[in-house]
């Protein structure tokens, strides 16, 4: 097939699909003319220097904030102007830098609250949550490894463990996809090995479109199978992990003059 | 604590509350006014412990629900029970409406925005009620006097003031259980998160509220018959004294929880009383005293604190 | 509403309502500059700004029967609200000061009723007010009356305000609060002392406060309840100004003034507070829809 027509095709798989989009705060650009397709199934990344926009992006696709301009479509649908619960409830979700977890709350009522809100009617909400939840919930701690500490607090966990619940709750929510906001930032290198494989495996298995933000390089070049490139908040460079590696602008970007 | 013994010692209360009034017949109205404080300090805690937003003026439904049960009274033309039911019926649904427009207003807003903005929305309304001729302005009204001989009065407010209470630790109880009480929680301990989760956190929010409003509104419609008379600015909207009380025994009992609120209402009213009759003229200062101790040194109330003491009881 | 009509038909009577608005606008400045300034370096929501107002025109008060003239009340409440700033700082607030701004919030709610009703205790319930002897001024061929003491409260307000500024501005001390406000963490690690940073911090806002309530005490009258009301108008000012923003707290001060002073007019004195409260929440409905629309929240 001729570029023109895998890109052709890529557009047609696309699910999340930015165009043009520019962001500023109080006159800085954080965010300017960024163009970038995600295929449905990808496990695409997002790399870039300190400051370079990625968290700034992250924030514009799931609706933390309004864009100055551009297009942002999901599934085909513009989400652009949409608030953060419509979006998540179109199945976009997102994992937090500072992992964010209901930390009062023990592991398993926090996967429970995790259910698609938009399955529910507002009659279940007044009922305990079934047996299928319940089920459906110790699968995912399983999967996660976290059966063990089903009834402690949240709160209470460790970091890693933070993370892995962080992760459970929104395979709970079951998106079509997760963008990971440095998700191995912190995490002991033991472990990591392990937090791939899962992050593997439920893209594989689940079929949820995985775009991850990474500082670690060799985490990223393994995990992703495209990469975007972020600088000085412009797309600096594209391309599978190989190109990106030997990109001499990417390289200068982070080596460069600072 | 297991569910046998937990399962026993509600019993155990329920009777004890149920057959109390009769034992001790000079009590009655003093246990009237422990169960009216127990729904104002769970009503307090559904927004205020599991869902994180300290109101302010939660006593604005007690006061709606009040004035809006003694107008029915006088204005229906029903005996004095129809009157009272429809009047208390009335009252709590003319609350859910205020929680419904007051809460589109301020549940929108973030938790320490919603507390300022709730400060003073009980006084403004004690003054908006003390200027309405068509309620008795000033003067207050005075709702219809209780058919039947003194003793029956008592008894009769008092088991009321029961039924109401059990209705709310009732109805609480199997909110709490299910999915609601989850969101509420979920709101309290991560907003941002909740959403980002895809959950409509305002409507929650608002739902709550008038859950509270709507016990209150039954609260208030009863308190005005069994106090006798309905001022605007002591009675039904009196923001220092039942106001206060309604924020400081959930957070004596331990907020969060459906027993701390019970807890702390009952050690509160018992120290109110022992107050006002040994500190006469300084029991308001001990109580904004009593404010401050318990918020810098004890904010997790005693139930917090029997649980870090015994965390193996109270998991 | 005959009163609405009364203003209609008088352009003069709203030009009076305008002036009169105007300046106690700038005495409504001072506590709400006081509020901002804890708020930044504290991180405290204060609610018992309104209580450290009235206990200021107490001063005031019992100094002028005490034989002193009202001008000096003014430094005097400031003096004596500094220390009692300092003392509240030292026996609670540094207790609330790093943790939560829900327990701030209930934790000064605690403390206004403490002092509220502790004043109602030791003064009584009754209105006070300090005459301050000074007459009326009149203007534009006596159609508009200024009570002079408004214009000098006025005066003395800018005057007050003007000092904080400078003090913020020029003294070590003020640079230590300033810093403090942008990175407590880095201004530790420089060398600066957070605890009497914070003192300071709300002792100058106590002295302000008091300040204000001499001034209070000059213009209208001073009883125990009048705290929150003003407790009520510093927070709907801050808010209105953004934190940070000193001369935005002026402007919007002014315009809750003038916005109170037609109220009081058209709806008469005794719905006076209950239109402060009422214009909070509309306010803060408001600018929450406001800035829904940039999906920023109040924060």
């Amino acid at each position: 097939m001729g570029a023109r027509q895998v890109a052709g095709a890529l557009r047609v798989n696309a699910i999340l699909e930015v165009r043009g989009v520019r962001k500023s705060f109080g006159g800085v650009a954080a965010n300017r003319d960024i163009d970038l397709t995600i295929p449905r199934g990808g496990i695409y990344g997002l790399i870039g220097p300190n400051g370079s926009g990625k968290t700034t992006l992250f924030n514009s696709i799931v609706g933390h904030h309004p864009i100055d301009a551009g297009s942002i479509r999901f599934a085909g649908r513009e989400i652009s102007s949409l608030r953060v619960p419509q979006i998540a409830r179109l199945g976009l979700l997102r994992t937090f830098q500072q992992t964010r977890t209901y930390v009062r709350m023990t592991c398993l009522q926090n996967l429970l609250i995790s259910i698609p809100p938009a399955e529910l009617g507002w009659k279940s909400w007044f009922r305990e949550s079934p047996a299928a939840d319940r089920l459906k919930a110790a699968e995912i701690l399983d999967f996660v490894g976290l059966s063990p500490a089903r009834d402690a607090r949240a709160g209470e966990l460790s970091f890693g463990q933070q993370k892995l619940l962080e992760l459970a709750m929104a395979l709970m929510s079951e998106p079509a996809m997760l963008l990971l906001d440095e998700p191995t930032a912190g995490v002991n290198p033991t472990l990591i090995n392990e937090l791939l494989e899962r992050l593997r495996r439920i893209n594989a298995e689940r079929g949820i479109t995985l775009f991850v933000i990474e500082h670690n390089m060799p985490v990223i070049m393994g995990l992703a199978e495209y990469i975007y490139c972020l600088a000085h908040g412009e797309l600096l460079a594209q391309g599978r992990p190989e190109e990106i590696q030997t990109d001499p602008r990417v390289l200068d970007a982070y080596l460069g003059a600072r | 604590m297991s569910r046998i013994a937990c399962g026993a010692a509600w019993g155990g209360a329920s009777l004890a509350a149920a057959v109390a009034p009769l034992l001790l017949p000079t009590w009655q109205t003093q246990l009237a006014f422990l169960w009216v404080m127990i729904v104002f300090a769970l009503t307090w805690d559904v927004l205020g412990g599991q869902a994180g937003y300290n109101s302010f003026g939660n006593v604005v439904f007690f006061g709606v629900g009040m004035y809006a049960c003694a107008v029915v009274q006088r204005d229906s033309g029903l005996g004095y029970f129809q009157g009272l039911f429809a009047g208390t019926a009335c009252g709590a649904a003319l609350a859910v409406v205020a929680a419904a427009i007051l809460g589109a207003g301020l549940l929108g807003l973030r938790g320490h925005y919603f507390a300022i903005g709730t400060l003073g929305v009980g006084i403004a309304a004690g003054e908006l009620a003390a200027g309405w001729d068509f309620i008795g302005a000033g003067g207050g009204m005075v709702p219809p006097p209780f058919p039947g001989g003194l003793g029956g009065r008592e008894r009769f407010f008092c088991y009321l003031c029961l039924s109401i209470a059990a209705l709310t630790v009732a109805l609480l109880r199997w909110l709490y259980a299910g999915r609601f009480g989850l969101a509420l929680n979920a709101i309290r301990d991560d907003e941002d998160k909740a959403e980002a989760m895809g959950l409509y956190t305002t409507r929650y929010k608002i739902t709550a509220w008038c859950v509270a409003a709507f016990l209150l509104g039954l609260t208030g419609g009863v308190f005005g018959n069994l106090a006798g008379f309905i001022d605007p600015r002591e009675v039904a909207f009196a923001g220092s004294t039942f106001g206060v009380w309604m924020v400081l025994m959930a957070i004596l009992g331990g907020k969060g929880t459906l027993l701390g609120p019970i807890i702390g209402a009952v050690i509160f009213h018992v120290t109110k009383e022992l107050f006002w009759t040994y500190l006469l003229g300084w029991q308001r200062v001990a109580l904004g005293l009593l404010v401050v101790l318990i918020v810098v040194f004890f904010p997790t109330g005693i139930l917090g604190w029997a649980r870090a003491r015994w965390p193996e009881r109270f998991a | 509403m005959e009163n609405l009509r009364l203003l209609l038909d008088e352009p003069l009577l709203s030009l009076q309502l305008l002036l009169d608005g105007v300046l106690i606008g700038f005495v409504f400045a001072l506590p709400a500059l006081g509020m901002a300034l804890v708020w930044g370096v504290m991180g405290l929501i204060n609610v018992v700004q309104g209580e450290l107002v009235m206990l200021g025109g107490y001063v005031a008060f019992f100094l002028f029967r005490a034989g002193v003239h009202p001008l000096f009340g003014v430094p005097a409440a400031a003096l004596c609200l500094f220390v009692l700033g300092w003392a509240l700082y030292r026996a609670v607030v540094f207790r609330i000061v790093e943790r939560d701004l829900f327990i701030s919030i209930l934790a000064t709610f605690g403390l206004s009723i403490l002092l509220q009703q502790l004043a109602n205790l030791l003064f009584g319930a009754n209105l006070r007010t300090v005459e301050s002897g000074f007459g009326t001024l009149s203007l534009c061929g006596g159609a508009i009356s200024v009570y002079t003491v408004k214009l000098i409260s006025c005066a003395l307000a800018l005057a007050t305000a003007g000092a904080l500024m400078l003090f913020l501005k020029s003294s070590r001390r003020g640079q230590a609060i300033r810093a403090s406000a942008q990175n407590a963490r880095a201004a530790r690690v420089i060398g600066v002392d957070i605890d009497r940073v914070y003192a300071w911090t709300f002792a100058l806002n106590a002295a302000v406060c008091g300040a204000a309530g001499a001034l209070v005490a000059m213009i209208w009258v001073v009883h125990p309840y009048l705290g929150l009301p003003y407790t009520i108008r510093s927070f709907m000012i801050v808010i209105a100004a953004g934190l940070g923003n000193m001369a935005g707290v002026l402007i919007a001060a002014l315009g809750v003034g003038v916005a109170e002073n037609f109220a009081g007019f058209v709806l008469g004195a005794e719905y006076q507070s209950a239109f402060v409260f009422a214009l909070l929440v509309a306010f803060l409905v408001a600018r929450s829809r406001w800035l829904a629309r940039h999906r920023r929240y109040l924060a």
